[in-house]
């Protein structure tokens, strides 16, 4: 059975579980995803399905892409994406659906997705280093301190923690509980937050 | 309408009545031990509310043995079971701080007839 989805995130509240307890939770909306190609090992090597998502204008798609969709008489979608897994026990077509009944309430579920940009960040951000003291004359208040030692190696030690530029960068998160679904709104509610902003396209995988 | 909206409208609650810094309430909480439920009630003044939509909370002050007890509470949490409303208070201000600083008569609230 394929297990992943493709969605978009819509933003964050908190809803009350059955104990009372009030639970974070990121709200993710997954249309279906269209069928557009079935890969399968012998031809292609590897086992996958082409999917089809997301409302589009017919001027905003290119030609070629054009192409892709009028050959299995499909509509056009905005993104087009790949899901590989790895045991077929279902025969998959073009023009199939996959949709968010292949997860239920309770589900862990792993979420891949762009984090937001926080452009060249200092080390206590990027790296979560303390900052030194900042008063009685301290030159040191956000500064990483010593990156090494002296002329023996003369040299910064590889992978030394340094400021840079932070996030805008594929992360994925440990997996999270599925507190609820909404099926007429193609709705997950997933149990804390989700990398990036709200619109963000994510990758949902149940484990 | 946007979407989260529409998602919260599901466990927003609608059996709460209206009130009001300086009201008198009392509220039911339902406590569950081991297997079952029992019901506590809560008596005192509210002196905050804030937030809205299902953030919405209140905090409730009573004097319990001469000992000031505060409990705040989100407004369309399942854990209240029910919320009376006992008196309208005369107060001038939403944030009723100033009473945690009063003892005596002047730590009470006028309420209305």
């Amino acid at each position: 059975m394929v297990n992943s989805i493709y969605g978009k995130k819509v933003g964050s509240t908190q809803v009350f579980n059955n104990a009372g307890n009030a639970i974070f939770i990121t709200a993710i909306e997954a249309e279906p995803c269209i069928i557009v190609q079935v890969k399968d090992a012998a031809n292609d090597g590897y086992n996958a399905l082409k999917v089809g998502f997301g409302p589009v204008k017919e001027k905003k798609v290119t030609n070629p892409i054009k192409g892709i969709f009028e050959k299995g008489k499909l509509p056009l979608k905005k993104y087009l994406k790949e899901i590989r897994f790895d045991n077929f026990d279902k025969d998959y077509k073009c023009g199939d659906q996959i949709d968010i009944q292949i997860f239920k309430v309770g589900d862990k579920v792993k979420i891949t997705g762009n984090s937001k940009g926080k452009g060249f960040a200092g080390v206590i951000e990027r790296h979560n280093f303390h900052r030194g003291p900042v008063s009685h004359g301290s030159h040191n208040i956000r500064q990483p301190g010593s990156v090494g030692m002296c002329s023996s190696p003369s040299r910064i030690a590889k992978g030394k923690k340094m400021p840079g530029r932070l996030g805008g960068k594929k992360v994925t998160i440990p997996p999270t509980e599925i507190i609820d679904i909404i099926q007429d709104q193609n709705l997950i509610l997933v149990k804390g937050s989700v990398p990036g902003p709200s619109g963000n396209l994510l990758f949902i995988k149940k484990v | 309408m946007n979407t989260i909206d529409k998602i919260e409208s599901k466990y927003l609650r609608t059996d709460i009545p209206e009130f009001k810094s300086g009201d008198k309430v009392k509220v039911n909480i339902r406590i569950s031990e081991e297997n079952k439920d029992r019901i506590q009630s809560f008596e005192g003044i509210v002196i905050k509310t804030h937030g809205y939509g299902i953030n919405k909370a209140f905090t409730v002050r009573k004097i319990s043995f001469n000992v000031g007890v505060e409990r705040t509470f989100l407004m369309h949490s399942p854990v209240i079971q029910s919320i009376t409303k006992l008196n309208t208070g005369i107060v001038r201000r939403s944030k009723l701080y100033y009473l945690r600083k009063k003892v005596g008569k002047k730590a009470k609230v006028e309420f209305k007839k």
